[in-house]
């Protein structure tokens, strides 16, 4: 009865968790980079666009650090920014949780490969690997 | 040019680009690199950091319709990931380093090929034949919901598949693109799984993919908020659009006319990548 329980809630509920999880993650980044949005464009659509030239020193908001305070003050470009982590967090939560639910299956190979994956994401987050 | 037009601008070509690019199962990416670097003069490391961001929303906006259906194979995606968040980060990594001409005209062939992967019959290769050992091994070998009840797949060619893999991600993490069309390759061409299978699954790669490059580029200071806000919203709303409008139209002499569109873009940046206009 309960090995019943667990594979009907490995197969089922979690798949469908998923689909809402994906779908809320979405809308929630996208609305937030479109109050971002309104702000920067209210603050500085009379400014030239100028993308001619790559120029990554002058990007404010390049790590979560810096996103994060900008948030607080309320900087248009910090919240878009900040919308795109929540973006960028949302396939990511994806692979969380197929690492419980494999952990429920107890396919501990999978759990293996789920880490495995996850850590190759969190080690390109710790920012080691841009000079 | 002021912001707000640029903006503006931005937020009609992304728009359709993600309606382009879902009717014909091509991708908003592959269009919105070339309209911002041929058309707007954006440098195209911006504009791949931009892209990026927009593959992680389109595929997890239409994976929340895919996961409901219950097809998606986690263990194969999990497994091929293995292959694709390794090799799209060193992508991601290396990209900088090389010269915007060179991006371009690789850029160009990968979307020549994608024009003829797309135009190409597509041919289901699956059957339930004996798999090799290391399918059986990953528990890779699946099945899924048919009318006639469910029908079971075999997985062949692992190795190959994951090695097809770690190509796609390549190309991902250096050209800000999903891929697509090397994942169909490698799933559909060479692993042989049913494509009611690969689609969703290769759909749920992407969303990972992306996200391992796209922290490279946010560090980097590719991920520019005023080209990805409107790159982002278009390509997710008109991908939106195309989705509902998929469902009752026949897309055969859409994918022709778009399939000239995206030679002739694939032709102009390898040209202007060859002349150093980039």
């Amino acid at each position: 009865m309960e090995k019943k329980v667990k594979t009907y809630f490995a197969d089922k509920d979690v798949q469908y968790i998923l689909g809402t999880l994906l779908r809320v993650g979405v809308v929630l980044s996208m609305t937030v980079v479109s109050v971002g949005g309104l702000i920067y464009l209210l603050v500085e659509h009379s400014n030239t666009a100028d993308y001619h030239i790559f120029k990554p020193e002058l990007a404010e908001f390049s790590s979560i650090s810096a996103i994060l305070s900008g948030v607080l003050s309320f900087n248009g470009k910090a919240i878009i920014q900040f919308g795109t982590l929540l973006l960028i967090f949302t396939p990511i939560t994806r692979v969380v949780f197929s690492v419980f639910s494999f952990l429920i299956e107890r396919d501990y190979m999978y759990v293996t490969i789920g880490l495995f994956v996850l850590s190759v994401i969190f080690f390109s987050l710790s920012n080691k690997l841009v000079g | 040019m002021t912001i707000l037009l640029f903006t503006i601008i931005v937020l009609v070509g992304a728009f359709c680009a993600g309606l382009l690019g879902s009717l014909t199962g091509l991708g908003g990416g592959v269009v919105i690199i070339p309209l911002l670097t041929l058309v707007l003069g954006v440098d195209i490391h911006y504009a791949i950091g931009a892209s990026i961001v927009s593959v992680i929303a389109t595929s997890s906006g239409s994976a929340a319709a895919y996961v409901k259906e219950g097809i998606t194979n986690i263990r194969i995606g999990m497994f091929l990931e293995i292959a694709t968040t390794i090799s799209a980060v060193l992508g991601a990594v290396i990209t900088v380093y090389l010269n915007p001409s060179f991006i371009a005209v690789v850029f160009g062939m990968i979307l020549l090929f994608s024009a003829v992967m797309m135009l190409r019959k597509k041919v289901d290769h699956s059957d339930n034949d004996t798999s090799g050992k290391l399918a059986t091994y990953l528990k890779l070998n699946g099945s899924y919901p048919t009318a006639e009840g469910p029908k079971s797949y075999a997985v062949h060619n692992v190795m190959g598949g994951f090695v097809m893999m770690f190509f796609a991600g390549i190309i991902s993490g250096l050209l800000g693109i999903g891929s697509g069309a090397l994942k169909v390759l490698a799933m559909d061409n060479i692993m042989r799984i049913p494509f009611k299978v690969s689609t969703t699954t290769s759909n749920f790669m992407m969303g990972v993919t992306a996200a391992a490059s796209a922290v490279v580029y946010l560090h980097r200071g590719q991920i520019d908020p005023g080209i990805a806000m409107p790159v982002t919203l278009g390509v997710l709303m008109g991908a939106t659009v195309g989705a509902k409008i998929l469902i009752r139209t026949k897309t055969d002499k859409l994918k022709i006319v778009f399939a000239v569109v995206v030679t002739f873009l694939a032709l102009q940046m390898i040209y202007n990548g060859m002349a150093g206009n980039l």
